[in-house]
């Protein structure tokens, strides 16, 4: 793609358009301030894990397998011992009793083959960059110097990365378990009675209908959160304490005293600023295992910082499946059945919910369309890969791919536009609460108003006349138009959904208000941003919620002593479950101040009414502002019986239900057929997430998240050689884009509040990297369809292109070419990375 | 990640660095931009003792006229030739190809000299030098030589700047009034060149009366494109001519196969990009 030369000066104008307004001038929800978080994560004058310094501290390097799969014949640590101000190499030799296990808390199937994931190799590594060894030295350098002077022998092992290859068992990534098959699971409407048989479906549609059946692949993805992980342990207090570059302070404290025996009351876990994670920091992890481990045998406060080529091979990837999917219809479009069968890639170990990720896509296969008929089957599989869990999106962009795409074929096939097979078959508003063949219950959602809007915004018709004319004049350069109706389920998690599945927590969030005497509020949440921007957006509902300035609310939060009660933030889960235990908690304060408001008033509680920060009796002007309340209740002087003093409360909000955003991404991409290079020429989104706190924190959710769904379409591809060895191990070769490979973005809500929630809102941040591959995707395809292309592998790289172009052509563009035999296809390598630049050997 | 420890001298004189050099024998490194040697430092792929800085060498920086010819001293930036007139008019190619490097933050800390010695076949500053015919200025214990762009790059990041030798500067004969372009072909805005198509020609009213084309990343080093050259000469500047001119620039290539394409795809796309650069050159 190239670049728009306007894109950044008009993201800054909108940014100047949305300036924010003052306290009190409105309310604050709907506000779109700019965040009070940004002057700190922006300038990077925070405390970031890597720049927490503790006297005496000293610092961890690893040392790595460069090897899939191999055993550990001998380590030699001598050289590494003598180097200078080195304080100790340790193997896991070293440490009899263990230093805690990478748990996997969602065993899918009760059978499910999990190895055991210990933070340190014991005497085999079953993916490149596992840990074999750490040095301790009293410098980060130090320790990196001495940690090349470690002299691990390996004795190499077959080693198997590729999930169809690990099916057949000839190579095992774990030889001690006999299979690489981790488990199977499925979901069948006609076995749940929540529709028909899908096979009498299908076979029906062979008969009289339309069946289509594709198979696609979803690469394997790098989170590339922007702060590489961290990890500070000290253990010279009473309680060790742990800072973490982590999503999940409070699963990875449980954890912690879970696997390691150290009690729980006896650890803190901080996460500070954390810079990104997009589910990439929702692990516990090998590092911080290490790290605690060497802390306190050492006794002394020791540091851990990934490089970032230590990022990319070691923290957990994401997406790696195979679909193959069968699609029913009737001749005029209307679907009757949808049978998925999956293929996942776990990596060498499941991960804390990698078995589960690829499971969610169960309940979303079937999206916005009403399927009679479904059926849902999922394999996962262990190689000898770098493990693979929860990526923005985890499990919803895979599914919400291959249903977008097959809407696509099914249109084409039918001969109508998609939006029309999309419109024939989605759930119509009036039918909403709807549930679905999978059995989910959509509590709202408009499809047609949100499409509507969003083709009157890209302006559809002009584009699809303009698409005819380059076709009939045969242009050099094609226009395609890609749809994606999508909708995704997120706010994780109802408790007893989760218990259902087998998955090892619960879903609820917490919050806890303490109103402080000077009239300031503390917010306590459980959730935990890494970049989001939650003490704004909380701060707003607090504000509005208890009438006090915006600047008045403090949000706390990520640190298990301060927090001491949550389950921190991943899946969209943050505003529509924590936000909802904010105004529970408001709520009580409210209530509870009450109390002394009426004492202050010599009123009866029941003719007091609560507005703007004020009780006032009913009928009167007589009242007292909330925060006259708190410092009254500080002194307590004076309180009435049965009433603690202070002004405070908690809250636990557990869901009855997800949230189910929904919108119409329109996407035109052109493609040079010269080249096959594809160019973004415009991209409309219109989303429904209910009501929004902070439109300009929605709008960033927005954007970024496009950025990372269009990222998956062109540019992104972990890739592994015949080695193991990963080829996309820096950002030279891994294709990251920037700011300057993106265009502007047109965004829009259309808003059906949420039932689930009080607020009425909806998660968004998945949204828009859940929505637009397949937009993307389906405009290069639809470009190209006139040839006789019905797909592309992603990422669609101009060679990729190029050379279906190429192919179709040699079949005279008749019927339909199979461009991307995804099923058997090598994988690429590099022939010579020396080639690409800054890591090139000298 | 960081890099082993290393001596770190700071010469203000070609002969200082020289001296260093030499005191360092087979363990020193020359440093410029450090645009690509302090990734390979941080990546610990190559670990000197001692690195000789030629940032405070003045001499070395600046572009000045000498007859028929621009020198530009090896420590200028992208910046420097970016912001120069007399690049601009005398050998626009090689704006041209500059503006097309890296990101502003790495033209600003990179350097022509750097760049050439580097001599990574995806870099986009050897086939302009190559296509301009330019020679580059070697200096060594044993005085100065110069090499004709077309010795100087014997393979990957291989040329003819010896151990203990500088490059100290870039002659680029005047092309003043050619016209010039350079057709990158990347994924992503900030990558290396897939395959890149540096060309310059001198019009003669409509036609076409000399090109010079240079290609990146179409073999270990960077190539000229003789045969679509001279194919060029005296040829009309429309498309059907150019293009037909332009479906020779693959021949004789040995060009890379990665992830971002294979051979066939590279030497593809090197004719589609001589057509674009050449007629883009030519004004069209
Ligand atoms: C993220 C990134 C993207 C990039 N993208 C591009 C791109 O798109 N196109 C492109 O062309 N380049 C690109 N580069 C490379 C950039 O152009 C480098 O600046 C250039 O290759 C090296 O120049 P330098 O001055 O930084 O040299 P240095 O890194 O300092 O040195 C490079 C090598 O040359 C030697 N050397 C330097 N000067 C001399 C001298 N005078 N005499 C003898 N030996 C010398 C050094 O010892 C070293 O081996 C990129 C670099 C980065 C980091």
């Amino acid at each position: 793609m190239s670049v728009s030369p306007d894109a950044l000066v008009e993201i800054a104008e909108d940014v100047v358009a949305a300036e924010p307004q003052d306290s009190g001038a409105r309310p604050e929800i709907g506000n779109p301030r700019l965040r009070k978080e940004d002057r700190r994560l922006i300038t990077g004058r925070t405390k970031w894990t890597d720049n927490i310094v503790l006297p005496g501290m000293l610092h961890l390097a690893m040392v790595r397998s460069p090897h899939a799969h191999a055993k550990i014949v001998s380590i030699d640590a001598s050289a590494a011992k003598d180097a200078p101000n080195v304080v100790d190499v340790v193997t896991a030799a070293d440490f009899p009793d263990g230093m805690g296990v990478c748990a996997n808390a969602w065993p899918i199937t009760p059978d499910q083959v999990t190895p055991d994931h210990l933070p340190m190799a014991v005497d085999r590594v079953a993916c490149a960059g596992e840990i074999v060894a750490a040095v301790v030295a009293r410098s980060a350098a130090e320790a990196r110097d001495a940690a090349e002077l470690v002299d691990v022998e390996y004795e190499e092992l077959p080693a198997v990365f590729d999930a169809q290859e690990a099916m057949t068992d000839q190579i095992l990534a774990h030889p001690d378990k006999g299979t690489n098959k981790c488990a199977f699971w499925k979901l069948d409407s006609a076995e749940a009675g929540t529709g028909g048989n899908v096979d009498e479906a299908i076979a029906k549609a062979r008969e009289d209908g339309i069946v289509i059946e594709r198979e696609y692949r979803q690469q394997r993805l790098v989170p590339a959160f922007m702060e590489p992980r961290s990890t500070v342990v000290d253990p010279t207090g009473e309680q060790i304490t742990m800072w973490s570059a982590t999503q999940i302070p409070h699963i990875l404290r449980f954890l912690i005293a879970a696997t390691t025996g150290i009690p729980e009351s006896k650890v803190r876990v901080i996460a500070p600023d954390v810079g990104g994670g997009f589910g990439g920091k929702l692990q516990t992890t090998p590092e911080e295992f290490v790290t605690l481990a060497v802390a306190r045998r050492l006794a002394k406060p020791v540091k851990y910082t990934e490089t970032r080529s230590e990022s990319l091979v070691s923290a957990h990837h994401g997406r790696d499946q195979y679909q193959k999917l069968t699609l029913a219809a009737t001749k005029d479009g209307a679907v009757t059945g949808l049978k998925v069968e999956l293929l996942a890639n776990l990596g060498a170990y499941v991960a804390i919910v990698g078995g589960g990720v690829p499971v969610l896509g169960a309940w979303m296969f079937n999206a916005i369309y009403k399927f009679p008929a479904y059926q849902f089957n999922c394999q996962t599989v262990l190689t000898n890969t770098t493990w693979v869990d929860a990526y923005r999106g985890a499990g919803r962009p895979e599914a919400t791919y291959g249903i977008e795409r097959l809407m696509d074929e099914l249109a084409a096939e039918v001969g109508v536009d998609p939006l029309v097979i999309r419109e024939k078959n989605w759930i119509t508003h009036e039918e909403f609460p709807f549930t679905s063949v999978a059995g989910m219950v959509y509590d709202s959602g408009n499809y047609e108003v949100a499409t509507a809007r969003a083709k009157e915004l890209f302006d559809y018709d002009a584009l699809r006349a303009e698409q005819k004319q380059r076709r009939e004049s045969q242009d050099p350069v094609q226009l395609g138009i890609g749809v994606s109706t999508f909708t995704e389920m997120c706010g994780l998690a109802p408790s007893r959904v989760l218990g259902s599945l087998s998955y090892g927590a619960g879903g609820w969030e917490s919050a806890s208000i303490r109103m402080l005497p000077t009239g300031k509020v503390e917010v306590i949440t459980g959730t935990s941003p890494h970049g989001q921007g939650h003490e704004t957006a909380w701060s707003q509902i607090v504000a509005d919620r208890l009438g006090v300035p915006f600047e008045d609310v403090e949000v706390l939060h990520g640190d298990t002593q301060v927090a001491y009660k949550g389950l921190d933030t991943y899946g969209s889960r943050s505003l529509v479950v924590g936000g909802e235990a904010i105004v529970r908690a408001a709520d009580k304060v409210i209530e509870k101040a009450k109390g002394f408001a009426a004492h202050l008033l010599e009123a009866n509680a029941d003719d007091l009414e609560f507005a703007s920060g004020r009780y006032t009796v009913k009928g009167t002007d007589q009242g007292v502002g909330i925060t006259d309340v708190a410092l009254a209740t500080f002194a307590s002087h004076n309180y009435p019986e049965g009433i603690e003093p202070g002004i405070d409360a908690d809250a636990t909000f557990d869901p009855d239900n997800f949230s189910f955003p929904h919108g119409t991404h329109l996407c035109a991409m052109e493609v040079d057929t010269e080249t096959g290079e594809t160019t973004m020429r415009k991209y409309v989104c219109v989303d429904d997430i209910g009501h929004i706190i902070n439109p300009l924190i929605v709008e960033g959710q927005v954007h970024g998240g496009l950025v990372q769904g269009i990222a998956q379409a062109l540019w992104e591809e972990a890739v592994f050689d015949d080695n193991g060895t990963l080829v996309t191990g820096s950002f030279v070769d891994y294709t990251l884009p920037t700011a300057a490979d993106t265009i502007s973005f047109v965004t829009e809500n259309t808003t059906s509040p949420s039932t689930t929630n009080t607020l009425g809102t909806k998660g968004v941040g998945e949204a828009g990297t859940i929505a637009s591959t397949p937009a993307v995707v389906n405009a290069i395809v639809d470009a190209l369809r006139p040839l006789g292309i019905h797909d592309i592998r992603m990422p669609c790289t101009p060679e990729r292109v190029w050379k279906a172009i190429q192919s179709a052509g040699a079949h005279d563009g008749a019927a339909t070419a199979e461009v991307a035999p995804h099923f058997h296809d090598d994988a690429p390598t590099n022939a010579d990375p020396g080639t690409t630049g800054e890591g090139s050997p000298q | 990640m960081i890099p082993a420890a290393f001596e770190y001298v700071a010469p203000t004189t070609v002969a200082d660095a020289l001296a260093a050099l030499a005191e360092g024998g087979d363990e020193a490194k020359v440093l410029a931009g450090g645009q690509s040697l302090l990734p390979i430092l941080r990546m610990r792929l190559n670990a000197p003792e001692t690195v000789v800085d030629l940032g405070r060498i003045e001499a070395l920086r600046g572009i000045r006229e000498d007859g028929d010819a621009l020198v530009i001293g090896a420590m200028t930036t992208y910046a420097d030739l970016l912001a120069s007139d007399l690049v601009r008019e005398h050998a626009a190619l090689v704006h041209a190809a500059i503006a097309e490097v890296a990101d502003p933050q790495i033209r600003h800390r990179g350097t022509i000299g750097g760049a050439l010695v580097h001599a990574d076949p995806a870099g986009d500053v050897g086939a302009p030098v190559l296509a301009l015919d330019g020679e580059l200025v070697i200096t060594g214990a044993d005085g100065e030589r110069t090499v004709a762009a077309a010795d100087f790059f014997e393979d990957l990041f291989t040329t003819a700047v010896g151990d203990g030798e500088l490059l100290t500067a870039v002659r680029i004969p005047k092309h003043t009034g050619w016209g010039a372009a350079y057709e990158k072909f990347v994924r992503v805005a900030h990558q290396w060149s897939i395959v890149a198509v540096a060309a310059t020609v001198r019009m003669d009213g409509d036609t076409i009366a000399e090109a010079k084309i240079g290609l990146t990343n179409m073999g270990s080093t960077p190539l000229r494109a003789k045969a679509v050259e001279s194919a060029l000469a005296g040829s009309a500047a429309t498309a059907t001519a150019v293009g037909a001119a332009a479906a020779s620039a693959a021949e004789g290539t040995t060009p890379p196969s990665d992830l971002n394409g294979d051979a066939d795809y590279r030497r593809h796309l090197a004719t589609v990009l001589t057509r674009r650069a050449v007629l883009a050159a030519a004004g069209r």
